[in-house]
């Protein structure tokens, strides 16, 4: 653990020296910002004090986002040779990927953390529910986990950023958007596997409030299986050629 | 530590970049590994660090196999690549530091080997700086400092001089002949005064193949045969000295090299011949002024290695 938070300590150094981290933060508030408590279906409008709107569209900015985070964990030190030098040293390809998913995860989790003076001020407008609040930032967070997740995976495919983002930005479509559609043109076992495959209602059950195991399980085997694959990807150099 | 290398196969498509090499690396040797671009120096370099798997063959370094147990192996391992990609957007001292704490050495002792590190690749003046802003030159010693901050048993490394000034060039060389007195260095370069000055033991590669092993004077007398020997005689006509030297006991073959120079290969040692040829001399009056044992440059032994 010691070496991938070294890891991680690392990365998030390299955010915040090349302005990604201040990009990302701003550029997070201040979309979903505006749509919280000033443009649509905002906190004035629905006349209710919590934070719906700030989780919907907070869902849809990550989405968007993560894959840009992502993209240089391991395409940009392929590229410039560093992986190896990286992974010459006394480090396991589980903790360099670990390291990489933790340092992204981290910085998202300080963007929701910057987020929390709204939940104070809507606290302060009316009466809130304090867990339904709280599932929908631990939802947000355990979707961001997926996300990264999907995100390193895909940058272990490649050596390419751009490539990585939009790998990264199709297979998270097919979770955030596709499965969801594909459901409601089946019926049947078929249709309630493509629905449980999705984000949607997983997300959508937490942030009511609800923490349901079958959820919890549905967002780690997305981390696990992602992280395992870009773990195995890393390793293909040390399989030997039949 | 010893380096123990069996049977080594490296195949990139239909193309064998390592043909079954099989070498030792004892404990303090300096190993320099010559070869031609694409001979598989760099690939044999990767093998050894645990970078990449090879097809088939064995390496085993201090009693560990690199890939079986890799986490033992490269604790005790400095490896410089030949790119030397570095964290540019990293302060010299910090990066030093995160390599150290990735090696696990001890916390207490991180800031005075890094201090040894700094001193002994000369990154005084430019320690404070971030990597990207440094010269070609001062990266290559960054490279040098990371691959030596953990004080590895084994070291690995690809072209350690390139891109340095001639002054750097002796004093890191005189640095990896130091250390090579108590660790296992496997260094690999052009430049092949730099094998002479540096190197115990020379290993040649061609085409994925060990062509040579041996020290610099060994694979000089294989390549040369018999011993050669030049010598200036002044006074005499050339067709007489010619002569009076081929009569000569233990002389093969005299052949002219220049204005009264000589080349003579010798059936017998050179000493013999060259007590012979004073006796001769001093008898004619013809006066010697240069007499040495003709060597075969490294470069010649190299191209006639790899050229073929």
């Amino acid at each position: 653990m010691r070496t991938t938070w070294l890891i991680a300590r690392k990365e998030l150094a390299a955010f915040f020296d090349s302005l990604i981290a201040y990009i990302l933060l701003t550029v997070f508030l201040g979309l979903s910002g505006f749509f919280t408590w000033w443009y649509g279906d905002d906190v004035f409008l629905r006349g209710q004090a919590d934070l719906t709107a700030f989780f919907n569209i907070a869902y849809w900015t990550l989405f968007f986002f993560i894959p840009a985070l992502t993209m240089r964990t391991l395409a940009e030190e392929r590229k410039s040779g560093t992986l190896d030098l990286l992974l010459t040293k006394a480090v396991t390809d589980w903790q360099v990927v670990s390291g990489k998913f933790l340092a992204c995860l981290t910085l998202i989790a300080v963007a929701l953390a910057c987020s929390l003076p709204w939940y104070a001020s809507v606290a302060w407008l009316g009466e809130m529910d304090h867990g339904a609040v709280w599932c929908g930032y631990l939802a947000l967070l355990l979707m961001s986990g997926a996300y990264v997740a999907i995100g390193v995976y895909a940058s272990s495919l490649t050596n390419n950023q751009i490539v990585a983002f939009l790998t990264a930005l199709v297979i998270g479509l097919f979770f955030h958007l596709l499965f969801q559609t594909a459901a409601g043109t089946f019926t049947g076992v078929v249709g309630t596997v493509l629905e449980q495959l999705g984000m949607g209602v997983h997300f959508d059950s937490m942030s009511r409030g609800v923490v349901d195991s079958r959820d919890l399980l549905y967002f780690f085997s997305l981390m696990v299986l992602a992280l395992t694959l870009a773990e195995m990807n890393l390793s293909k150099r040390l399989v030997r050629n039949a | 530590m010893d380096i123990r290398i069996e049977g080594l196969t490296k195949t990139y498509g239909a193309q064998r970049a390592v043909d079954a090499i099989s070498f030792e690396v004892r404990p303090g040797e300096v190993l320099g590994f010559l070869g031609p671009n694409g001979a598989g120096k760099t690939t044999t370099m990767k093998m050894v660090c645990g970078l990449i798997a090879p097809d088939a063959g064995r390496i085993v370094v201090g009693g560990h196999d690199v890939l079986a147990d890799p986490g033992a192996v490269r604790k005790r391992m400095g490896y410089l690549p030949e790119s030397n990609p570095l964290y540019e957007d990293m302060p010299v001292l910090d990066f030093l530091r995160f390599v150290a704490r990735l090696q696990g050495v001890p916390e207490e002792k991180i800031t005075e080997r890094i201090g040894e590190m700094v001193r002994a690749c000369g990154l005084d003046a430019e320690k404070h700086k971030k990597i990207g802003q440094l010269s070609k030159g001062y990266r290559q010693r960054v490279g040098l400092a990371q691959a030596m901050v953990h004080d590895p048993e084994v070291l690995i490394l690809d072209e350690p001089t390139t891109g340095l000034d001639p002054n750097q060039i002796v004093e890191i060389r005189a640095l990896i002949k130091e250390l090579g007195r108590a660790k296992t260095v496997i260094f690999s370069t052009h430049i092949l005064p730099e094998v002479e000055a540096v190197c115990d033991r020379i290993l040649i590669i061609d085409r994925g193949r060990i062509v040579a092993d041996g020290d610099p004077a060994s694979l000089r007398r294989q390549a040369q045969g018999r011993e050669v020997v030049r010598a200036c005689v002044e006074g005499g006509a050339t067709e007489a000295v010619l002569a009076a030297i081929a009569a000569l006991p233990g002389v093969e073959q005299v052949v002219p090299a220049g204005a009264e120079l000589y080349d003579i290969t010798c059936a017998s040692t050179g000493r013999d011949v060259a007590r012979a040829l004073f006796a001769l001399c001093a008898h004619w009056g013809w006066p010697i002024t240069e007499l040495r044992p003709l060597e075969t440059r490294l470069e010649d032994i190299f191209r006639n290695l790899t050229l073929n």
